[in-house]
């Protein structure tokens, strides 16, 4: 029989995809991605979630990866109204050029 | 090598991931086969109605790009809304029989919640896909429709 | 299996402040779409859902205990900072009336989502589970995010937005993955059980460190702790006044009082590994708040590097890891919520019709324009400095005790030091007040403030005294409900 995955790959998957998350929010420019990375990042939180449940035989793992779903799409909605309502005042989705407070 | 395969039962990761690897390396030969052979072979035309993306003889008008209305946004939006609220019903189904009433009711609650949500949407207009001025026009086409 | 699942009747009604809420912000939401004309009434009826939870937390706390299978615990502590938060959205709410009026945006969403803010901030001050932390603190920021853009014609306010809303998503996925590994590595979300989990000693202390490093940025992003504060002069500057002043007030009342628990609990074990780190976190965000508050001109960034300062002081409190360590940075924090509040509540006022004055030289003679608001606006201000008397001095007195109590000699004359500078910025506002004339003759008269406005600054100023001269009330409460951090 063939053994099963290591849990280990798992969670080495889940950093590789946090890092990735990561990584894009903090050297993307447009908004969009910057927000696509931080969802890369809860994907990533919801597998080791997912994955240290089914090492544990327990279920409540799962169950918080709904949560964080649920909370994910909330998330979701709002940012992107407020995104929405950025580009209707400014007509540009780029870091960079959303950021008139200074000193 | 595949009456080796085949001769015993996969024991490593290796062995049961091979056919995919055979897959995979099959698809690229045949994808480059295709393209490389089309190239090689092929005759070349290079006039102004070959590079036309539609070569139907449909004429492209105007920018691909097209800006839509917010409101297919704020639908699409809702949408994922409500339906990830259901995502809560699974565990709650698996779990039904043992709680009974009482996880009937905790669900009656959380889907009045939400019902909520849906009447303040439905009120606001987020459900109204026409503007107030499409609706106008409408209602004036009917009416002299009527005359 | 499940036959103990069902939570008796007592768990709910220790519940009852977070049920009172989100009810009266489902109904504020429903009469809103159904209503035309005049929303104050809507503001009303949150301030009466505000006063019920107040009433109902009262009630909880003298029959507290867990509820909800150890999801949540009503104890001192929580009570405590569910009664501060609380407070907190009364005040925004009573200092928003006119503020919102003179905007043209008197919509019931404003009040609504004050209420499932502070639904969000109620969970997070009572919860003894990382999913519960979880849950609460996406609540009362998904509400925030909005709040802070709530002006949506603003470029302002949609900058302020969208800065709060991405960094603050950022930090709750570290916030969350620091979690899912602590579940994985002890098996439990629940604060107690982690702490017996991770003394037993089986796992590799490496990622122990880690799962709580991952916390530690996503909690120290959400109280503005040094290297993670860049967001708040932009955010607090962009927002709206009123919102500031809640921004400033409850989630970080509530956010800290978190960060207390869940590292006093659960990591206390190994507290002197991550305590070093705690005390250059203490200094560096009093070092880097201060400095650049000295700088601004504008008052509301200045008060958001200011904000940032002060929670470098409530993290010496949090260096000196002991209960009375704890018991004064409650006392802190809601001495700081009380003046902080009074003061944007007094820029709100003086800032005009779409924010134009927030210059610190458009105060200039202040003083004599409106001489009960200036005096007022120097009790909050002598509050932040730390003058005697008001809540300011005995918050830093005891958060400086505590640290020279844990022998922290030198964090605490380092806070001293920074206290001292402070005073250099905030008495640039007062010099502004009284000894500026303005620049231009023809400022424009700006109209009395509303009766709710006046409220919400007296009470705060009330508050702030009350704190400063009767110190003790507070301060035993306190240190009675920290008794388990010790």
């Amino acid at each position: 029989m063939l053994p099963p995955v290591p849990l280990s790959w798992y969670l080495v998957l889940s950093v590789i995809l946090f890092a990735l998350g990561v990584a894009g929010f903090l050297y993307r420019k447009s908004v969009i991605t910057v927000f696509m990375s931080i969802e890369l990042m809860l994907n990533a939180v919801n597998l080791s979630f997912v994955s240290f449940s089914y090492e544990l035989k327990r279920v409540d793992g799962h169950i918080y990866s709904f949560f964080v779903m649920v909370v994910a799409a909330a998330e979701a909605a709002v940012g992107l109204a407020i995104i929405l309502t950025v580009f209707k005042n400014r007509g540009t989705l780029q870091i960079d050029e959303v950021d008139s407070m200074k000193l | 090598m595949l009456l080796w395969y085949f001769g015993h039962m996969p024991t490593t990761y290796a062995e049961t991931w091979f056919p995919v690897l055979i897959q995979i390396l099959i698809a690229l030969a045949v994808a480059s086969a295709m393209i490389g052979l089309s190239a090689l072979l092929g005759r070349h035309v290079r006039d102004p109605i070959k590079f036309m993306p539609y070569e139907s003889g449909m004429n492209p008008v105007g920018n691909a790009r097209e800006r839509f209305s917010v409101k297919f946004y704020l639908v699409a939006m809702v949408f994922i809304l409500f339906d990830i609220e259901a995502i809560f019903l699974y565990p709650w189904a698996v779990v039904y029989r043992q709680l009974r009433l009482f996880a009937f009711f905790e669900m009656l609650l959380f889907i009045v919640l939400v019902l909520c949500g849906f009447f303040y949407i439905w009120k606001k207009g987020v459900l109204d896909w026409s503007s107030d001025e499409q609706r106008r026009q409408q209602r004036e086409a009917e009416i002299r429709r009527a005359a | 299996m499940f036959g103990n699942f069902q939570p008796a009747s007592v768990e709910y009604l220790r519940f009852l402040p977070e049920i009172l809420l989100s009810a009266f912000g489902i109904i504020i939401m429903m009469l809103e779409a159904v209503s035309k004309g005049k929303r104050t009434y809507l503001g009303v009826i949150a301030l009466i859902g505000i006063a019920a939870a107040f009433a109902a937390n009262a009630w909880a706390y003298f029959n507290g205990g867990p509820a909800f299978q150890n999801m949540i615990l009503i104890d001192g502590y929580g009570a405590f900072f569910r009664g501060l938060v609380l407070v907190v959205g009364f005040l925004c709410i009573l200092a928003a009336f006119s503020y919102l009026e003179r905007e043209h945006a008197q919509t019931g969403e404003y009040y609504a989502l004050i209420l499932f803010s502070l639904v969000g901030q109620c969970i997070l001050s009572t919860s003894t589970d990382l999913i519960m932390v979880f849950i609460g603190l996406e609540i009362s920021s998904i509400a925030t995010y909005i709040l802070a853009g709530f002006l949506r014609d603003d470029t302002r306010n949609n900058e302020s937005a969208l800065k709060y809303f991405l960094l603050g998503s950022f930090a709750t996925a570290f916030l969350l993955y620091g979690i899912a590994w602590i579940y994985g590595l002890t098996g439990s979300t629940n604060l107690e059980e982690i702490r017996r989990g991770l003394t037993q000693g089986t796992q590799p202390l490496v990622l122990i460190g880690l799962a709580a490093a991952l916390l530690f940025v996503g909690f120290a992003f959400k109280v503005s702790v040094a290297p993670f504060q860049v967001w708040t002069p932009d955010v607090y500057q962009g927002a709206a006044a009123p919102v500031t002043a809640f921004l400033s007030a409850g989630p970080k009342a509530a956010a800290f009082a978190i960060f207390f628990r869940v590292f006093l609990t659960s990591f206390r074990p190994f507290s002197d590994r991550w305590l070093p780190l705690v005390w250059g976190c203490a200094l560096a965000t009093m070092i880097i708040g201060n400095f650049a508050a000295l700088l601004q001109t504008n008052i509301k960034r200045l008060l958001g590097y200011s904000s940032i300062a002060h929670a470098g002081y409530v993290m010496i409190a949090f260096t000196a890891a002991s209960q009375i360590g704890t018991a004064a940075a409650m006392f802190y924090l809601a001495s700081y919520a009380l003046m902080n509040i009074g003061a944007f509540a007094i820029i709100s006022h003086i800032a005009g019709r779409n924010e134009r004055h927030v210059k610190l030289e458009d105060l200039a003679g202040l003083g004599r324009r409106e001489p009960v608001i200036s005096a007022l606006l120097a009790v909050f201000v002598f509050s932040l400095i730390g003058v005697p008397l008001t809540g300011g001095f005995f918050g830093k007195f005891y958060v400086f005790q505590a640290a020279l109590n844990s022998h922290l000699v030198w964090l605490t004359v380092l806070g001293l030091i920074n206290s001292a500078i402070a005073a250099y910025y905030y008495l640039k506002i007062l010099l502004a007040v009284y000894m500026q004339e303005p620049a231009t003759i023809a400022q424009e008269s700006l109209p009395a403030p509303a009766p709710s406005l006046l409220v919400a600054i007296w009470a705060s100023a009330i508050g702030t005294l009350f704190l400063g001269i009767f110190p003790s009330a507070v301060l035993s409460f306190a240190s009675l409900s920290a008794a388990p951090f010790r």
